[in-house]
């Protein structure tokens, strides 16, 4: 199993550790819920240098990314980061990612630790032209700062203008003299911060934060909070709600889904999806009788399947079961009620609108 | 971590409080503290049979579902009505108010493969000595690479 640079930082800490994509991460240090709550009111500060980094470089470099994704790059301005889908022939998701425009033909691209390898081989056979491609995962570490606080806390540590960073913006600078790529960036739906550094930087930035956070309230927080904070703000994780076969208007991605800005990878398939109409949709759901709905539930509606649970937990925030669910489209519709099979059980759900939670 | 005396233990970490037919049944502190925040819990009716080493309901945290095994078989008398409205009674008060169920026994010979206090917490000692073993080894490779 793979480490992070921080896996002594994390086990002195006292972190549970578990398997995630191939990774031994923290799961929780003090808990789920109390540091689900942390980031919500205060702020947290995540291990997520498992995730892979890319850069695609060169003369051809602006052409080759629109080509293998669906959102239109050429709109990024200087410093810009934007959430992108790389997309394979049959319209299906190969990965989501962010794109971050370092200089005009150069980008850093984040992926899934689980697909980068499968990303930059798929990259690579695709690339022609002038372009250099380099797998610099290993060579980066990643703290997601991430909360209310997250700017009181990270401001004294960096001559980096932090409020002059707008969302999905970033920066280069020092935090306490460590060199970092700064980007107002998350996946939890608060305010705050990714920040890239040399994998050899990674347990002394860990340290520094910490310190700073502390005595303002900050915790470090593990994947277990990291996957009920996305979910309350149904923000999309692959291997649950995407796949290389679910395509972007299933997925209510259609909004990264640049149809006019020229030929990409799947895009006639995405034009004609788009035409004939899609047949499932991802949809939120409430439950409505006591139970817990979970990845790979069946849903029902008068006896009938009608499609599968793709995230489901408990909403620290709200106190409500929740969950995503790919619905077969006549059944995805507001305020429809439906069945989820819990063990043999059928529990009804509402259809609600997404997210759950907004700050 | 506590193991009171005079409860019994299965091997899936449930205690049994025997008085005389009846037995109360919950989940152990090991048991709770490995699940984390429990946010769900689900129990049988009164009148329904559980039978020995089938699982009898459920207790979900925030991350994942566990199914929780009778230690013993028989008939449910009655169901712990606080747990519904407040499934982290069980984080809080394993072996009291966080008990799930009380069942009158249909076979004390149930009872015998149930170990003592002694007994498991010897058996929980075994399973994290397993799990600072990975871990010893882990260090000493991480030394290796420094």
């Amino acid at each position: 199993m793979k480490r992070t640079p921080l896996y002594g930082a994390h086990r002195r800490a006292g972190a549970k550790m578990v398997e995630f994509a191939g990774w031994e991460m923290p799961v929780q240090y003090s808990g789920v819920i109390d540091e689900h709550v942390a980031v919500r009111t205060r702020a947290g500060l995540f291990d997520v240098s498992h995730m892979g980094e890319i850069v695609i470089r060169g003369p051809g470099a602006l052409e080759l990314c629109q080509k293998i994704s669906a959102n239109d790059v050429s709109r990024m301005k200087l410093q810009q980061a934007q959430y992108n889908l790389l997309m394979n022939e049959k319209g299906g998701i190969v990965d989501d990612v962010i794109f971050y425009q370092i200089e005009p033909n150069h980008f850093l691209i984040c992926v899934n630790a689980s697909n980068s390898d499968k990303d930059f081989a798929w990259i690579e056979e695709h690339a022609e032209g002038n372009v250099e491609l380099e797998n610099a995962s290993s060579r980066y570490a990643q703290l997601a700062l991430q909360g209310p606080l997250a700017e009181k806390i990270l401001q004294p540590l960096t001559s980096v203008r932090l409020n002059e960073i707008a969302p999905f913006f970033f920066s280069f600078g020092e935090v306490s003299s460590i060199r970092c790529l700064v980007a107002r960036t998350g996946y939890t739906g608060e305010d705050g911060f990714e920040l890239y550094c040399d994998s050899v930087e990674a347990e002394r930035l860990w340290k520094t934060l910490l310190a700073s956070g502390v005595p303002m309230g900050l915790e470090p927080a593990g994947l277990g909070a990291r996957d009920t904070l996305r979910l309350e703000k149904a923000y999309p994780l692959y291997g649950h709600e995407l796949d290389d076969t679910t395509t972007p208007l299933e997925a209510g991605l259609e909004w990264v889904t640049k149809l006019a800005k020229g030929p990409f990878v799947g895009r006639e398939v995405l034009l004609k999806q788009k035409q004939e109409g899609i047949r499932r949709k991802l949809v939120g759901l409430e439950l409505l009788d006591p139970g817990i709905a979970r990845s790979e539930y069946t849903l029902f509606k008068n006896g009938r399947s009608v499609g599968r649970v793709t995230s489901g937990t408990k909403s620290p925030t709200l106190g409500k079961a929740i969950a995503l669910a790919y619905v077969a489209i006549d059944e995805a519709c507001l305020d429809n009620t439906i069945e989820v099979e819990i063990r043999g059980r059928k529990t009804r759900a509402k259809i609600v609108p997404l997210p759950f939670y907004r700050r | 971590m506590e193991f009171p005396e005079g409860l019994k233990y299965s091997k899936e970490h449930e205690w049994v409080l025997v008085e005389g037919n009846t037995a109360t049944i919950g989940i152990t502190e090991f048991a709770q503290e490995e699940l984390g925040d429990i946010v769900y819990v689900e129990l049988p009716e009164v009148g329904e049979k559980v039978v020995k080493d089938d699982p009898f309901g459920a207790v979900e945290s925030v991350k994942a579902v566990s199914d929780v095994y009778a230690p013993v078989g028989g008939t449910v008398l009655e169901v712990n009505d606080v747990l519904p409205d407040n499934p982290e009674t069980i984080n809080d008060d394993p072996y009291g108010d966080g008990w799930m169920i009380r069942v009158e026994m249909t076979d004390e010979e149930d009872l015998k493969d149930l170990m003592t206090a002694e007994e498991y917490a010897e058996y929980v000692e075994q399973q994290k000595e397993d799990e600072d073993e990975e871990e010893e080894e882990d260090e000493a490779e991480d030394e290796e690479e420094k």
